[in-house]
């Protein structure tokens, strides 16, 4: 499969995992596995250095690309501080910056987004910006250093799909990063729906957390995943609003 | 701006009796009204609690996954001016009293983080002259070197001492109005702060407005009549939800429990069937709401309302002065159900197939 490149990095997978929300931690290990998924996301808030017992990082192995989230954050500088402490805490200069000052619907606040990655681009950080769909918001976060741009697809944990579906068209179009469908994808099809659009990748975390075999469900999103950027490359026939007719009207033209 | 303008609107509650079709209306609804919400609380609902568990139980899942908090209580101090009828710390009640040396402070915060917890609340009694903003604030700076969170359960106090309280490492706050029918309040609050309704129905909000980054209310149910109660304590976190919307709103629903000295007779009884209709009446109307259980509860109970919309839950609880580190030195504030420690609640939490979460902030 084509590879997808972020921050000078070669991903093994355009499937992104998400480790909140599972029964266990040493479940995460076998979704990971068989996700095969390379970039793996952490709240550093979830992650137990005091109580290395209680660290969900021993679940998760050296092969994958780790991206600490900002997660609790509620404006620009706590996600710079939090990815700061990330980084001391030894997780990489990656960062999935989630600046979130709704604790209703847990929409990302653009605008304290976009600082936050002015201002993490700046320190080397690889800066992934979580965000509502928003042209003119992506092309300053592109401006500012972010390495991809991360839409919702549907508010957080609510597995409604692709309801931003026609925003994230445009981004796809329009911007000349990997786009990355985070949040709100509930099935594999519509992981697969997002990866035939033109998406570089996907990232879930509830869909998985919440099925009946969490390992299983892994295993058929990596399929999706896999089968829409196939589609998308091979270029996917045009749909017509009409059947079309093997006597056509204009046939007596010809 | 105060909750109380949201309360007086419904002071005729309830206006009027639901039936079958209401309850299943609202059990049917994404985004629930306060008329849905008067009607999952009512006594119609009884007949569809097991359907109101199933969908609370995948509300719960979905926005918070298959997770419980785990945190402890450290009660720095029992001094009181406040003489509530049904506490064990009451200013007219002789118990021992006393509060925590800053050295004792230090072996408390040690003790509890060898436990495993790194989520605390702190609490006080009534007490601004013994146990100052200054003195809470010195306490929360130690204990913040041992755990990540730390939560303030203290008198009712000015925007501004939230603020020097979160500069000084706490996150998260909880008050408990007890009750919100002004008259039965004033009745069982004859004394001290708290002596003032209006004052502490908007401390919360005063917290939200200092930036706290939770702020968790509740009633003490069983004051009043428990219906009234629990929908208030909806409405209120409701209140701060739509006007603060960064803060990470969250609700406790403790029941009232006995104590030394206690005379007090509960207005209504909250059996476990009606806590868990309060719980998941709850949860349908706010999907993203905090959920606190205390150790006022029984293990078994405790272990069976796991899913059904519980987010966090206390383990290791002392309710007297200190306690973790050291020998109990006062009368608890009042009798703990749950005594078990932290690896077993852990146990049964995951027993439940759900995941104990020891730390989630920073």
């Amino acid at each position: 499969m084509d590879a997808l490149t972020i921050g000078n990095k070669k991903l093994k997978s355009r499937f992104f995992v998400g480790t909140g929300k599972f029964s266990n931690d040493a479940m995460v290990a076998d979704v990971l596995k068989a996700s095969g998924a390379d970039v793996v996301t952490v709240a550093l808030r979830r992650m137990n250095f005091k109580n290395p017992e209680q660290n969900i990082l021993n679940y998760i192995s050296d092969e994958h690309t780790l991206m600490p989230n900002t997660s609790g954050a509620r404006n620009a500088e706590e996600a710079v501080r939090i990815a700061r402490l990330a980084r001391a805490a030894g997780c990489g200069n990656w960062i999935k910056i989630e600046v979130i000052s709704d604790s209703k619907y847990l929409l990302p606040d653009n605008d304290e987004t976009l600082k936050a990655v002015d201002m993490l681009a700046r320190e080397g950080f690889v800066a992934l910006a979580y965000m509502s769909p928003d042209l003119m918001a992506a092309r300053r976060m592109r401006d500012a250093g972010a390495e991809a741009i991360m839409p919702l697809g549907a508010p957080i944990g609510t597995n409604k799909g692709l309801r931003t579906k026609e925003l994230i068209q445009i981004l796809i179009n329009e911007i000349d990063l990997p786009i990355v469908v985070d949040a709100g994808i509930g099935k594999p099809s519509e992981a697969a729906e997002a990866m035939e659009m033109g998406a570089a990748a996907v990232l879930v975390n509830t869909a998985l957390a919440t099925a009946g075999n969490p390992v299983m469900m892994a295993k058929a999103f990596s399929k999706a995943v896999e089968a829409g950027r196939l589609a998308y490359l091979s270029g996917t026939g045009a749909v017509s609003e009409y059947a079309a007719p093997s006597s056509p009207l204009t046939g007596f033209l010809r | 701006m105060s909750f109380y303008n949201t309360y007086i609107k419904y002071t005729d509650f309830p206006s009027q009796s639901m039936t079958d079709a209401d309850v299943l209306r609202a059990l049917a609804k994404d985004s629930l009204s306060e008329n849905d919400l008067l009607a999952l609380l009512s006594p119609q609902a009884m007949p569809h609690l097991e359907e109101m568990a199933q969908k609370a139980k995948r509300l719960t899942e979905r926005h918070f996954g298959k997770t419980v908090t785990l945190f402890t209580p450290l009660y720095l101090a029992n001094y009181c001016e406040s003489g509530c009828a049904y506490c064990g710390f009451s200013h007219t009640n002789r118990i021992r009293r006393c509060m925590l040396t800053y050295d004792e402070v230090e072996a408390e915060g040690k003790a509890i983080a060898d436990m495993g917890f790194s989520h605390i609340i702190i609490l006080t009694g009534e007490s601004p002259s013994k146990t100052p903003i200054s003195y809470i604030a010195n306490c929360a700076k130690i204990l913040k070197k041992y755990v990540s969170s730390i939560a303030v359960e203290i008198y009712s106090a000015e925007t501004e001492d939230y603020k020097t309280l979160i500069a000084s490492g706490v996150d998260s706050f909880t008050m408990f109005q007890e009750t919100y029918n002004p008259e039965l309040y004033k009745k069982l609050h004859p004394a001290g702060i708290k002596k003032d309704y209006l004052y502490r129905l908007d401390t919360p909000e005063r917290a939200a407005k200092a930036g706290m980054n939770t702020v968790n209310l509740g009633a003490l149910l069983g004051l009043d009549d428990w219906r009234k109660d629990a929908f208030f304590t909806a409405l209120h976190a409701k209140y701060i939800q739509d006007n603060y919307p960064a803060v990470d709103v969250a609700v406790s629903l403790p029941r009232i429990r006995p104590h030394k000295g206690s005379l007090f007779v509960p207005e209504s009884v909250v059996s476990d069937s009606s806590l868990v209709q309060i719980m998941t009446a709850l949860r349908i109307f706010m999907p993203r709401l905090g959920i606190t259980i205390s150790t006022r509860e029984n293990p078994e109970f405790r272990n069976n309302i796991i899913g059904l919309g519980v987010t966090k839950m206390s383990a290791g609880a002392k309710t007297e002065v200190g306690g973790h580190a050291s020998e109990e030195k006062t009368e608890p504030q009042f009798d703990v159900s749950d005594e078990r420690g932290i690896d077993e609640v852990a146990s049964a939490i995951r027993s439940r197939g759900y995941q104990p979460v020891y730390k989630d902030w920073f």
